[in-house]
């Protein structure tokens, strides 16, 4: 397995606030070189690189960032609402690398002409808000942000928002609502946020760790990030491993690591692997034939899956799964935007079952039920966040059927075998 | 990399939320632009003063007010972002997290605990005023699972006797 390491080599740095050792390890040398370079280079660059986006869809960052187009009044949005379940990678990233990602929106400013950014941190992370105004201010000072940046005519000024508090904030339409002081609803694309973004600017909205990598291509070189990695999936990833593993954590490896690998990486599973979430909440709940899975976005893919934010959740054989039925599905309820109605109501009848089996009053009719619902809020829901639910009922109802069928039977014969 | 909460319990970070705004009001704003502030606003005064942790309906008329929102409107957005409380709660808001990761690594045995401890379950204010019980879906710190928030602090790797001390401590603190 390789020993290339990017972000958690930066976190490593004693107090991750002080410019000036972020600077002696080679910080913000991206953003020379890139300033050097014509905007319309930068983004080949970063297309020639394949870097994709590391938020959960996987967007090529290139290919979004010359999508910017229109109006000359653009903005950058860095997307730091991280709700998924499971994932705390961005947490990590602007807790010890924070000027990695301040770096990585300048030169993504300058090559799409952002003249503001914004840094939209979920309300449940408010040290990072503090933590990162102060390395903002920092960068000010030291000439990496704000205005003629290193000597230069480009400027660009960077602002922190502090989220309400949900999950669906996070796809990058409901964020923008939300900046802009709305109830965090998306909306349709097309037009997408890099023609009508903003205020109705055109707005590039990309991820924490998307950013932080954005640097690596300016200092190592496309051809570098690029030979790290599969192929369609180049670079490094961060991994937030979690749940009956020895060693919970941020893990950085280049993708298309297996998940065997990571779990070894991590101390090993804690008891007997029984199943593994991968990709968050929103994603599939696999058996242990997922130990062979490399994580990269094709493979994931394949598996029915999807990387998403590279969240794993191991869980050993003591994990009952009805109560992950039960906790997936209210996750699912309660954070519903409410916008549409399939999704609205689709989501309270899914948790109301996996409720009544949880507490042994399910009923086997429950199960095709949950299908059948499962399947019109696919089809009908307005946004990702009532599709995706599929991804865990389905495969919890596909690989773990039997065990949930044999507690619900269970659970019946025992209101009558009471003794 | 433990994640324990830092500082003292009860802190509010008013004082972060006032710098970040300020740039913006040298920013070229529209009066719909300067909307960007205002989740910000609505932390700040639902923090306003040490122990209150919610906002007012006097509060809400004002910003509505402030940002030109019809209070309707407002009261919308209030209502959509889980953080806010339009109802008074405790001087101290616990949230717990029971996300599939703190679930699995015990996040009922903290909230079993905490309800008879408080004698309130979900979403409910001890008769004292000194605490609301609340649980979230993700505190992203999943490597430090179960985990709770303190107001604005992370609380990880505690045993529920030291969670019984932090709380006792608070409870003491009066306002």
């Amino acid at each position: 397995m390789s020993n290339i390491q990017y972000i958690t080599g930066f976190a490593t740095l004693e107090n991750p606030l002080d410019i000036d050792s972020f600077v002696a390890k080679g910080g913000f040398s991206g953003l020379h070189s890139a300033l050097a370079k014509t905007p319309a280079e930068v983004i080949s660059e970063v297309k020639r690189s394949g870097l994709r986006g590391r938020g959960g869809a996987g967007f090529p960052t290139g290919l979004k960032w010359e999508s910017v187009a229109g109006d000359d009044e653009r903005y950058l949005v860095c997307n730091a609402d991280e709700g998924e379940p499971g994932t705390f990678k961005d947490r990590f990233v602007l807790e010890h690398a924070p000027f990695l990602v301040l770096e990585g929106m300048a030169i993504a400013a300058y090559a799409t002409g952002a003249q503001t950014g914004y840094v939209y941190v979920r309300g449940e992370y408010p040290h990072v808000v503090a933590s990162l105004s102060s390395a903002i201010a920092s960068a000010v000072k030291a000439g990496y942000l704000g205005e003629h940046i290193l000597g230069s005519n480009f400027s660009f000024n960077v602002e922190v928002r502090k989220g309400g508090g949900s999950y669906v904030v996070g796809d990058e339409t409901a964020l923008l609502n939300s900046l802009m002081g709305n109830r965090g609803y998306p909306f349709l694309k097309p037009p997408f946020p890099t023609e009508k973004g903003l205020w109705g600017k055109p707005t590039i909205v990309n991820n924490v760790e998307t950013l932080a990598y954005v640097p690596y291509i300016f200092t190592h070189g496309a051809e570098a990030f690029a030979s790290i990695g599969s192929s369609g999936s180049p670079g490094l990833k961060l991994f937030s491993i979690s749940g009956h593993i020895a060693h919970p954590g941020v893990y950085e490896f280049p993708m298309g690591t297996t998940v065997r690998e990571l779990a070894a990486a991590a101390g090993g599973i804690l008891g007997n692997l029984k199943a593994v979430q991968i990709g968050g909440t929103a994603g599939p709940i696999f058996d242990t034939a997922a130990l062979d899975y490399p994580l990269d976005f094709a493979s994931m893919r394949k598996a029915g899956g999807a990387l998403g934010s590279g969240a794993l959740v191991f869980m050993n054989t003591t994990v009952n799964m009805a109560h992950v039925l039960e906790v997936t599905m209210r996750f699912f309820a309660e954070e519903s935007c409410g916008q549409c109605f399939p999704c609205r109501y689709g989501t309270r009848q899914l948790a109301f079952m996996a409720n009544k089996i949880a507490s042994g009053q399910g009923r086997l009719e429950y199960l095709d039920l949950m299908r059948d619902t499962t399947h019109v809020m696919v089809g009908a829901s307005f946004c990702p966040f009532g599709q995706s639910i599929a991804f865990p009922l389905e495969s919890l109802l596909d690989r773990f059927g039997d065990e949930i069928v044999s507690f619900i039977k269970q659970q019946e014969f025992l209101k009558e075998a009471a003794v | 990399m433990a994640m324990n909460g830092k500082g003292k319990a009860g802190e509010t970070d008013d004082a972060v939320g006032n710098a970040s705004i300020s740039p913006n009001t040298t920013a070229p704003n529209t009066q719909i632009k300067y909307r960007d502030t205002l989740l910000f606003r609505l932390h700040e005064v639902q923090n306003r003063t040490r122990g209150k942790t919610w906002i007012t309906k006097e509060e809400l008329a004002g910003i509505a007010q402030d940002y030109g929102i019809p209070l309707a409107e407002l009261d919308g957005i209030v209502s959509f972002y889980t953080m806010f409380s339009r109802e008074r709660r405790g001087r101290h808001v616990i949230r717990l997290c029971d996300s599939l990761s703190c679930r699995i690594c015990g996040s009922l045995d903290i909230y079993q605990h905490l309800r008879k401890k408080l004698g309130i379950s979900r979403g409910m204010t001890t008769g004292d005023g000194v605490f609301s019980l609340e649980i979230v879906n993700c505190l992203g710190a999943c490597s430090t699972s179960p985990n709770i928030m303190i107001d604005d602090h992370l609380i990880s790797g505690l045993s529920l006797a030291e969670i019984d001390a932090m709380l006792d401590r608070l409870a003491k603190e009066g306002v």
